[in-house]
């Protein structure tokens, strides 16, 4: 018996991996009246994988049996693999142990699809309706919708679920096609608009009836996997961008593909294209809080971001008319926008500058990041940089240092993290 | 030069605070008692604590700073680097010396800015001690979690477990500080044990105080997290950046295996004759 749980679950979170999205946030339970859990919007990692990802819920599938037959999964029909399924009370069991052990923020369920979508579904909200009714579990749960299933089930399954998610994972309808025979957008999209009315109903039935009970209170998500298909970047953000105006996602997540497979509709690769995948992020960041357009990013002349700097400055070495701005009167949209300057510089900067003129010195008090911005702005008039640089230069300056030094190269691109903000 | 020394509470440290005022002694250094002043020709006051006078303090600082910014005050103490009394004393000084309020928002002043990056640096390890602690059952059904943390969070960690774990009794226990938070499913108390376990220190609870099914879930957690590993991706430098080694300590997960990872082969790829995307 025991040996079966820990082999269901290696073989169940083994195949669940490859969806990236594992945000524990926007989840708001309060725990009223000693239950187990609370969780107050803010997601917190309870460890990090060995390459560096955030570690936050049990995220499994419940079963890997599936009827479907998609290239680029490791569950689907045509693999030779061992094929098991926890049963609901395991999966409640090991939810609950794990977080009381405080390993875990909650659960991510997914599942392959078992005899039909809404058998599976069914399954799903069960996990889901038992954790919160009997064992009065306030911690994260997430649910993904069985493309196919019904609108009762998701309904319900929004009833118990801190957030909803339903795959597109390949960009276009002929990718699909491709790769994924079975499926089509309709089928992806249906479930996606029935959780956004829903969302959107429920928002304002609050407004009038404090009772209403809470519909997936952390919104809807889905995931596209990058590179497995010749979309290119331009396509992903325009999708993406569409996503978020017109079916309130939260989040849209991006899965550099991992090669699992040798079929010949599938690209060969190496090592998974975990560049391109870090500038998608960095370009919806841009896109969801930053205030940029998906035209500012990518356009028909350069389809794709640049791989070698992040979105924002190449927008702004794109876009030298704008600079240098004045830091001391220019506009908060405006400083947001100033490479080397984050969110949380930008909000500083506003702040501070009502006590007194600020000076290089009090901007890298501050945490900007004074190797980028210097080409972009003045401090009470005053400039870094005696020379206007041209975009070449600016661009060779940041990423190999400025003594020319060219074995900055490898660590500046293999250090992903470093360019973000 | 004035050296004045407090018991080493943060009532303690606001009550010098008030005392130096009362005075207009203003503070070269402040110690806890017991400490040596740094010159032969100081002048020493030690100021025995007083509720009152604190809350004076306390209370004549709520008013001039947001939330955050008084938390910081007490993260300052929290930190217990050497200087930190004087630091808060100087920030102090600055917030009751300024007719507007808002102060902690001018980031050109080098205390403002220390303060705020002690408050960056506390929220930090708070938020990493309430992502890796590791709660392991006993027999009894308490929930216990060692911790030793580099600067004195617990304080600041307490009310985040009681919330969350408002059904099960708990203890967290700082083996450096010699102190702990026990909840009894009512409130949460401070506790010191006399003789702590050895094993305790190292983060570990003596095995045969454990419930039977405590080795499986550890072990199921170690198994996920083996699992939930793609090798393709792997990454160590920020693996280590987010999850430094001075807590794999706290973590099941970082623990030896009882039995060898087994990866599962479940791709099918040719060997060999990868090529690289454009
Ligand atoms: S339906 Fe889901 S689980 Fe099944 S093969 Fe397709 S992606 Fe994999």
């Amino acid at each position: 018996m025991q040996h079966t749980v820990i082999e269901k679950l290696s073989i169940l979170a083994d195949s669940a991996k490859y969806d990236v999205s594992c945000s524990s946030s926007g989840g708001k339970r309060k725990n009223e009246g000693k239950g187990l859990g609370n969780a107050e919007g803010m997601g917190i990692c309870h460890s990090y994988t060995e390459d560096g990802r955030c570690v936050s819920l049990l995220k499994i599938l419940l079963t890997n049996f599936c009827i479907y037959d998609c290239a680029y999964c490791v569950s689907r029909k045509s693999n030779d693999v061992k094929r098991v399924a926890f049963t609901v009370q395991e999966v409640v069991d090991l939810t609950i142990n794990f977080y009381r052990r405080n390993y875990i923020e909650g659960l991510f369920l997914s599942s392959g699809i078992f005899k039909d979508a809404d058998y599976t579904m069914e399954r799903l909200v069960r996990v889901a309706r038992k954790l919160r009714q009997e064992h009065k579990f306030n911690g994260y749960i997430h649910l993904k919708t069985i493309p196919g299933a019904s609108e009762e089930l998701i309904r319900e399954a929004g009833l118990y679920a801190d957030r909803l998610s339903v795959n597109i994972e390949l960009p276009t309808e002929a990718s699909l096609q491709t790769l994924a025979p079975e499926k089509n957008f309709t089928e992806v999209l249906t479930p996606m608009s029935h959780i956004k009315d829903q969302l959107v109903l429920v928002k304002e039935e609050k407004k009038l009836f404090k009772s209403t009970p809470a519909f997936a209170p952390a919104g809807q998500s889905t995931q596209l996997i990058v590179g497995a298909s010749p979309e290119n970047d331009r396509q992903i953000l325009t999708l993406a961008s569409g996503l978020y105006q017109n079916y309130e996602l939260k989040r849209v997540y991006y899965s550099g593909y991992v090669p699992v497979t040798a079929d010949s509709r599938l690209p060969l690769i190496s090592t998974p294209p975990i560049i391109r995948e870090n500038r998608l992020y960095q370009a919806d960041w841009l896109l969801r809080l930053y205030g940029f357009g998906v035209n500012e990013l990518v356009d028909e002349q350069n389809p794709q971001l640049d791989l070698q700097i992040d979105p924002k400055l190449a927008w702004a070495l794109r876009n030298r008319q704008v600079f240098p701005l004045e830091i001391n009167t220019a506009d908060y949209e405006m400083i947001v926008r100033v490479p080397g300057i984050g969110l949380k510089s930008a909000k500083k900067i506003v702040a501070a500058r009502r006590f007194a003129p600020l000076t290089w010195e009090h901007l890298r008090q501050i945490g900007v990041v004074l190797k980028r911005a210097k080409y972009f702005i003045t401090a009470g008039g005053r400039s870094l940089e005696r020379r206007e640089w041209d975009e070449e230069v600016i661009r060779r300056r940041i990423l190999f240092g400025e003594k020319g030094d060219r074995n900055g190269l490898w660590g500046s691109q293999l250090d992903l993290f470093s360019q973000a903000g | 030069m004035h050296f004045y020394t407090y018991d080493g509470s943060f009532e303690g440290l606001l009550t010098v605070v008030f005392e130096a005022y009362e005075r207009k002694e203003w503070p070269d250094q402040i110690g806890k008692a017991g400490e040596a002043p740094a010159g032969i020709f100081a002048t020493h006051h030690f100021i025995p604590t007083q509720e009152a006078k604190a809350k004076r303090v306390w209370q004549g600082l709520a008013k001039k700073l947001s939330q955050a910014a008084l938390e910081n005050v007490y993260k300052t103490y929290l930190w217990e680097q050497p200087g930190c009394e004087m630091l808060l004393f100087r920030f102090v000084r600055l917030v009751f010396a300024s007719p507007q309020s808002g102060i902690e928002e001018n980031f050109a002043e080098p205390v403002v800015q220390k303060i705020a990056a002690i408050g960056k640096q506390m929220f930090r390890e708070k938020h990493r001690m309430e992502a890796f602690i590791r709660f392991q059952r006993t027999q009894d059904g308490l929930f216990v979690a060692p911790i030793n943390p580099d600067f004195n969070v617990l304080p600041l960690i307490v009310g985040h477990f009681e919330k969350r774990y408002a059904d099960q009794p708990w203890l967290i226990y700082d083996g450096r500080r010699a102190y702990g938070a026990y909840y009894d499913l009512e409130q949460v108390q401070l506790v010191s044990i006399e003789e702590l376990p050895k094993s305790l220190k190292k983060g570990q609870l003596p095995t045969d105080l454990l419930t039977e099914v405590e080795p499986l879930y550890q072990q199921l957690w170690q198994v996920y997290f083996d699992h939930v590993n793609i090798p393709e991706r792997k990454n160590r430098k920020l693996h280590l950046r987010h999850m430094p080694k001075r807590y794999w300590k706290y973590l099941t997960e970082k623990k030896p295996r009882v039995q060898a990872h087994q990866p599962i082969q479940n791709k099918q790829l040719p060997t060999g004759v990868y090529r690289l995307q454009p």
